[in-house]
């Protein structure tokens, strides 16, 4: 039977739904789940995952080590936890990219990247070349499955009424010195989460200025979206980097997505394949972005935006 | 102190990759290759460190077929002070890589590698992570500032919630991200001054590295196309489309 360990992502007490999205990839791949919980005050997290659909039991670390999610510590001991699991699976977020590839090594297995279907326990497919092609990959037999899991490919799994048992552990492993967190520098929005938002709306080159980024903002305030970009926008540094969309920054499937004065270049369109609804508002009529756009609108974007948040009401 | 960079050779992220019809592979013929973009990157921060006095040379490292000489011509003529290829006609995977890259720091007592944070074709974003383990150093990944200091760095990290700075004493595994810089141009006296530069070439086989461990690829296909959808004349009817969608 496959057993899966799936390393939870949290941040200031509470459970990342982009551990939900791993839970439901574990169920596909089919066998008995736990999810480990590394933390300096675990219970409360734990507590969250316990109650996810799917989830057997919850294994929880406390350590101080563990205030910050730090790849170099966390690693040594998801390798001690992941003894006796055929799978260890970990969310295609920055803090899963970090880690994974590094207790896979210790491990001295391969790693599954953005794991997007399920073929079997051991047979998966991913994205390749900015996602323009798939491709199916099958882990050895005698090895641990170690996999990031792309998390737009999968829904969250719902939390149940039954919550499943919680066992406080303490890892037996050497932690390195060599590592220290200093900052996080975070800017704090009430706008929803780029990440598990319904609805994104997001600019690109064509806004100029982050000062013209406001208009963005209001359309995406009206919508109750939150705010993304493209890479042009963020190298230019109208936004922060992590607001970026694209093979390189997020990958995002929100319900609605409207792409402001982005031509649709691919590494950004592999960001957005899973949106459910594209709307493009771009001048230029040529623009690849409506070759993917469920409604395009041509025109100039600073006439058509204030509009479009006027006529929302 | 030495740096060592990795310098991948990767299909040009402006090509449009097509798969094969019978799903074994993608179209390669013809198509133009070019070092991976946060290879550039890393190879740039790092001849800026050489600029600054903080690093005494820079070594690129490709892995690859035998034609990759030319390849690494590019990074020495951007500056690099050799290149090392180690040669394979087999696909390398990231723990291969990553296999490889500890036997020559083994060799070469870098006080920092640097690597591109994914390689944009088979977009793994995993051997510097794999390497650092290996070499059970620290590691700074995603990185968009690198400031060296005595026997240590501290990177600042892009990740999902904004920027990460972290403290790593050295020697330590970094990989780069877009904005860590822009990197240079290469100037036609220094492609020349390239042609002198040293490579040496090392046989994979040679290097006594663990083999296997790999993933068997199955099967290419392309990605689910999205079907084109219309094209609204202003924002009455698109906020009307919207609605009758129940979007908004
Ligand atoms: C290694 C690598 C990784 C990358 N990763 C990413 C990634 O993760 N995400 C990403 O987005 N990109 C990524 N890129 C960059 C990508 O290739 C494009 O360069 C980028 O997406 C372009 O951004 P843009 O569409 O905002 O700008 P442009 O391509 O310059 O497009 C601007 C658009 O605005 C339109 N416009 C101009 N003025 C107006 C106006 N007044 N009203 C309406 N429309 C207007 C123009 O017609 C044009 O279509 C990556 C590139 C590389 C090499
Ligand atoms: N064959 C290779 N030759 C040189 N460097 C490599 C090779 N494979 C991976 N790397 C380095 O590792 C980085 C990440 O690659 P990947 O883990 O495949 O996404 C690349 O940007 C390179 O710096």
């Amino acid at each position: 039977m496959n057993t899966i360990l799936i390393v939870a992502e949290h941040h200031a007490g509470q459970l990342n739904p982009a551990t939900a999205r791993c839970v439901s990839c574990a169920r596909k791949i089919g066998g008995e789940i736990t999810v480990a919980v590394l933390a300096d005050a675990p219970a409360a997290i734990a507590a969250q995952a316990a109650t996810l659909d799917g989830v057997g039991r919850v294994v929880a670390v406390a350590d101080t080590a563990h205030t910050q999610a730090l790849a170099a510590m966390y690693a040594p001991q998801i390798a001690v936890l992941a003894r006796g699991f055929t799978h260890v699976l970990a969310p295609s977020t920055t803090f899963g990219k970090d880690l994974l590839p590094r207790v896979a090594a210790l491990l001295g297995v391969a790693q599954v990247s953005d794991l997007m279907q399920v073929e079997g326990p051991r047979r998966f497919v991913r994205p390749i070349y900015a996602g323009n092609a798939l491709v199916t990959v099958e882990v050895p037999q005698e090895q641990t499955v170690v996999a990031t899991v792309r998390t737009a490919s999968w829904p969250e799994a719902a939390a149940g009424a039954q919550a499943a048992p919680v066992e406080t552990r303490s890892v037996d492993a050497a932690l390195p010195k060599h590592t220290r967190f200093v900052t996080l520098q975070s800017a704090k929005s009430e706008r929803p989460d780029l990440q598990s938002a319904g609805r994104v709306v997001s600019g690109g080159r064509a806004l100029g200025s982050s000062e013209n980024f406001r208009i963005i903002y209001q359309l995406a305030d009206k919508l109750g979206a939150a705010v993304g970009a493209s890479r042009a926008a963020v190298d230019a540094g109208y936004v922060p980097s992590d607001m970026q969309v694209g093979q390189t920054g997020k990958i995002i499937a929100p319900a609605l997505y409207v792409a402001v004065g982005i031509s649709g270049a691919i590494q950004h369109l592999t960001g957005i394949k899973d949106a459910g609804t594209i709307v493009a508002i771009n001048k230029d009529a040529e623009a690849p972005i409506f070759e993917v756009a469920d409604y395009g609108l041509v025109g100039d974007l600073f006439k058509l935006v204030p509009e479009l948040t006027q006529a929302l009401g | 102190m030495k740096i060592l960079v990795g310098y991948k050779r990767v299909v040009d992220y402006n090509v449009r990759i097509q798969v094969k019809p019978d799903g074994s592979g993608v179209v390669s013929d013809g198509v133009k290759l070019s070092p991976n973009p946060f290879d550039e990157i890393a190879l740039e921060e790092a001849l800026r460190l050489r600029e600054k006095g903080v690093a005494s040379e820079v070594v690129v490292v490709g892995i690859g077929p035998t034609d990759l000489q030319a390849h690494l011509r590019n990074g020495l003529a951007m500056g690099a002070n050799r290149a090392i290829h180690v040669a394979t006609s087999d696909a390398v995977q990231p723990l291969t890589a990553a296999r490889v890259l500890l036997k020559l720091v083994q060799k070469e007592q870098p006080g920092l590698v640097i690597l591109g944070k994914q390689a944009i074709d088979d977009d793994c974003n995993q051997t510097g992570q794999m390497l650092a383990a290996l070499w059970d150093r620290p590691q700074a990944t995603f990185a968009s500032k690198v400031e060296i200091g005595e026997d240590k760095a501290r990177v600042t990290r892009e990740v999902d919630a904004g920027l990460e700075t972290l403290e790593v004493d050295l020697p330590a595994v970094i990989t780069t991200d877009l904005r860590l810089n822009e990197p240079r141009f290469i100037k036609l006296p220094d492609i020349m001054k390239a042609k002198s530069k040293p490579i040496e070439i090392l046989e994979l086989a040679s290097l006594g590295v663990e083999p296997g461990d790999h993933l068997k690829t199955l099967h290419y296909a392309p990605p689910p196309g999205r079907s084109k959808g219309v094209m609204v004349k202003d924002v009455a009817e698109l906020v009307a489309a919207l609605k009758s969608k129940g979007l908004v």
